[in-house]
């Protein structure tokens, strides 16, 4: 094996071990989504082949809905592009630490699996965003995501409540774990944070604007949050990698 | 209406949006405000996801609550992604457990 090969070896491991703790909580959660699929009219199978083509949460559970109301497709294009456009703000960022080293097939292959934690792990790597490590953090987020769903949806009630519901915070916990380090060591990043949070607390308890669904809200906090820091503490001028 | 027909369009628009600002945006946004305002945009985005849903997330907002602040005082303490993750989750058990003889 030659020195380069070695390299790509470790840095794919170190993508898949990065990714653990998605697998843990996607597991848990898609465990939820098969079960309730099951109880939709939906066969195993079936549910298990939407989450292995959409990788996503919310959608899915949006999704769900759509095709139990047997709704016009319509429907289904634009709840998912409501919900999901996040990801188009997400593929925005993750493209620019992607840099040239992903061509236009490893973007097509990775926009795949650009979930909200995977994005997350490839956005907190320090060093440049390898090749490698990209795909070692898709794989067993993959695997979890589709194999919970195919087994929540074949044996739903085994799992204890009070297990399951534990189990689906290992991804806010991930969340916490990515962020608190960074607004640590950064003022600007600690304002993006909690104003961020405010605006979602706004989004959640005021009226009319707890209206606004979910996966929208997430959407203009985040750009409020991140316009208006951008504003107070731009990044210095011609800087080679975005890290604040 | 076929379900193939419904999950085809369901993971299409979805992998639309995701994989067409990664393709279509492929070299180095120069301008300033852009690269901060996308800078910003994980954590931003991450606590927004975060906070208040995990309050949402369990059986009770106390637990939610105590999930939050294990995993916010391990993350504080410099704690891996796997140790955060699952001492918030063992933290939400455990609450909740004590609840139920409370």
């Amino acid at each position: 094996m030659g020195k380069v090969t070695i390299v790509k070896h470790k840095d794919y491991l170190a993508g898949l071990k990065a990714s653990l703790p998605v697998f843990i909580g996607y597991f848990s959660v898609s465990f939820g989504f098969g079960a309730l699929a099951v109880t939709k009219g939906l066969k195993a199978l079936e549910a298990a082949l939407i989450s292995l083509t959409n990788v996503t949460s919310a959608g899915q559970f949006a999704g769900l809905a759509v095709i139990a109301a047997g709704g016009p497709m319509i429907d289904m294009i634009l709840t998912q592009l409501v919900i999901n456009s996040r990801y188009a703000l997400m593929s925005l960022a993750l493209g620019q630490k992607m840099g040239k080293r992903f061509g236009l097939g490893l973007r097509l292959l990775t926009a795949f699996y650009n979930t909200d934690e995977i994005f997350a792990l490839a956005m907190a790597k320090e060093a440049p965003l390898t090749v490698p490590y990209m795909l070692g953090l898709g794989a067993l987020p993959i695997v979890g995501w589709t194999g919970g769903t195919l087994l929540g949806a074949l044996a739903g009630s085994l799992l204890p409540d009070s297990i399951a519901t534990a189990l689906g915070v290992a991804l806010y916990g991930m969340f916490v774990a990515i962020v608190v380090p960074q607004a640590k060591r950064s003022r600007p990043i600690l304002a993006a944070v909690a104003l961020a949070m405010g605006l979602a607390c706004l989004f959640r308890w005021v009226p009319f604007l707890s209206d606004v669904s979910e996966g929208l809200a997430i959407v203009i906090v985040t750009v409020l949050a991140a316009t208006v820091c951008a504003l107070l503490f731009p990044l210095p001028e011609e800087e080679d990698e975005v890290a604040v | 209406m076929s379900i193939y027909l419904y999950i085809l369009v369901m993971a299409l628009t979805t992998y639309l949006i995701r994989a067409l600002p990664l393709t279509i945006f492929r070299g180095r946004i120069k301008n300033r405000f852009v690269r901060s305002f996308l800078a910003y945009v994980p954590c931003a985005c991450l606590a927004a996801m975060t906070f208040p849903a995990i309050l949402y997330a369990t059986d009770s907002v106390v637990s939610g609550a105590i999930g939050l602040v294990a995993a916010i005082g391990l993350a504080f303490w410099g704690k891996s992604l796997v140790t955060v993750a699952a001492c918030s989750c063992l933290a939400v058990y455990l609450t909740e457990l004590a609840l139920r003889f409370l």
